[in-house]
């Protein structure tokens, strides 16, 4: 296969993951390094440089279609990210010392758990009355709705602030941006509605990834014959993605996505158990 | 009540200025990334990629002055790095643009959380974590 061929597919591919991620939520991050390192025998240290980039393009790319819709609880997100970022460079670090086969295992955990979370009945509800912390942090907030501005408050911060740091130690160690983690500490543990805990995570996806993405360049885990494919066609792919997210109705889809994730995951587990990365 | 509202208006024409931002940041890293990308296959499309294993990249591309460098001699593998220099910008530059607006707001809680994460941010790029 020449660069040329290598280039298409994976630009086919980053195209496909982009929208896949945008559709379901769970980044373009999750569908790279699978495609890079069982379709393309990557070394899988280059397909989570290529994942980080993945996530902060997908992250960057729709962001500002959510921004517009005023749902982004900026306070919270800025607050979590003193967890998510300290825990992606942590993760950065301890990145060293993980032997590529633990990489891979745990990365087919994490898909399993995020296809799982895909598919869980969501938070809809808003809290009325919030914790002692969540008032002392400003972390309170309204969102806009078909039925008017909505009040929600929040509890359990601490809670929140530890699954962050995982989320992130775990983005930093895998090159993804963990969004099912986040939604789980907001919307299980914070209790924070949906629709803003959605938005906020994808605002903090862009932040802790980018907090790692400087470590890794700068240990040559981003190749530029990946990143530009990879940068083009996942940005193609969320930009149609957010389109298409209007008109369709993602339940079905989710429903194959996840499957198809999990089938994925247990071939990185199984293979990352029999040493072949 | 009216400096309330005065605020909220402040707030959400903010978020609309970093919704452009990221917007255009994105739009030209794309950009940055397509010219490298033309460039680098019509240098080395017929050859051979070399990617199952990881040697860790030339010290070209990794550094920014390493991508300074190569920018300045039109090499494509540095115009690429440099497209996605531009992509890590832009939930940085975000962060700062928070920051100026809870100083605007006189959120003094705030000024020091988002300085905080710009901190650890910084941390990254500098502290010498490449190793």
């Amino acid at each position: 296969m020449t660069i040329l061929t290598f280039t298409i597919i994976l630009l086919l591919g980053a195209y496909l993951a982009g929208l896949a991620g945008s559709l379901t939520g769970l980044g373009g991050g999750v569908v790279i390094i699978p495609l890079l390192t069982l379709f393309f025998h990557v070394d899988i240290r280059y397909a989570i440089g290529a994942a980080l980039v993945a996530s902060i393009a997908t992250s960057s790319g729709s962001a500002s279609a959510y921004v517009k819709e005023g749902i982004t609880n900026i306070r919270l997100g800025m607050f979590l990210e003193i967890a998510t970022t300290a825990g992606a460079v942590l993760g950065a670090i301890l990145a060293i010392y993980t032997p590529v086969n633990l990489v891979a295992i745990l990365f087919g955990v994490m898909l399993i758990f995020s296809a799982a979370m895909t598919l869980r009945k969501k938070h809809e509800g808003a809290l009325l009355e919030g914790s002692k912390l969540s008032y002392q942090l400003k972390l309170n907030g309204s969102y806009p709705s078909k039925e008017g501005v909505i009040d929600y408050k929040l509890k359990n911060v601490g809670a929140g602030f530890s699954i962050m740091t995982v989320a992130g130690m775990l983005s930093g160690l895998l090159g993804i941006g963990s969004g099912a983690l986040k939604v789980l500490a907001m919307d299980t543990a914070m209790k924070v509605p949906f629709r803003v805990s959605t938005t906020t995570s994808n605002f903090m996806v862009g932040v802790t990834a980018a907090a790692s993405a400087v470590v890794y360049l700068q240990r040559g885990y981003i190749d530029p014959g990946i990143a530009f494919p990879v940068i083009i066609g996942v940005l193609a792919g969320a930009f149609t993605g957010s389109k298409l997210l209007m008109k369709i109705d993602v339940k079905k889809l989710k429903l194959i996505f996840s499957i198809a994730i999990t089938l994925i995951a247990l071939n990185m587990i199984y293979n990352g158990f029999h040493h072949k990365f | 009540m009216k400096t309330k509202e005065t605020k909220k208006m402040n707030d959400y024409d903010v978020e609309q200025l970093i919704g452009q931002v990221l917007r255009y940041g994105v739009l030209l890293s794309g950009s940055v990334a397509v010219i490298g990308g033309i460039w680098y296959l019509y240098q080395q499309g017929s050859g051979m990629p070399h990617y199952t294993k990881f040697s860790g990249e030339p010290a070209g591309y990794t550094s920014f002055s390493g991508i300074y460098r190569g920018l300045l001699t039109g090499s494509a593998t540095e115009i690429i790095q440099l497209g996605v220099v531009i992509l890590i910008a832009t939930p940085i530059i975000r962060i700062i643009f928070s920051l100026i607006s809870f100083i605007l707001e006189r959120d003094k809680l705030y000024i020091i959380i988002t300085a905080i994460v710009l901190a650890i941010i910084l941390f990254s790029m500098f502290g010498g974590l490449a190793i």
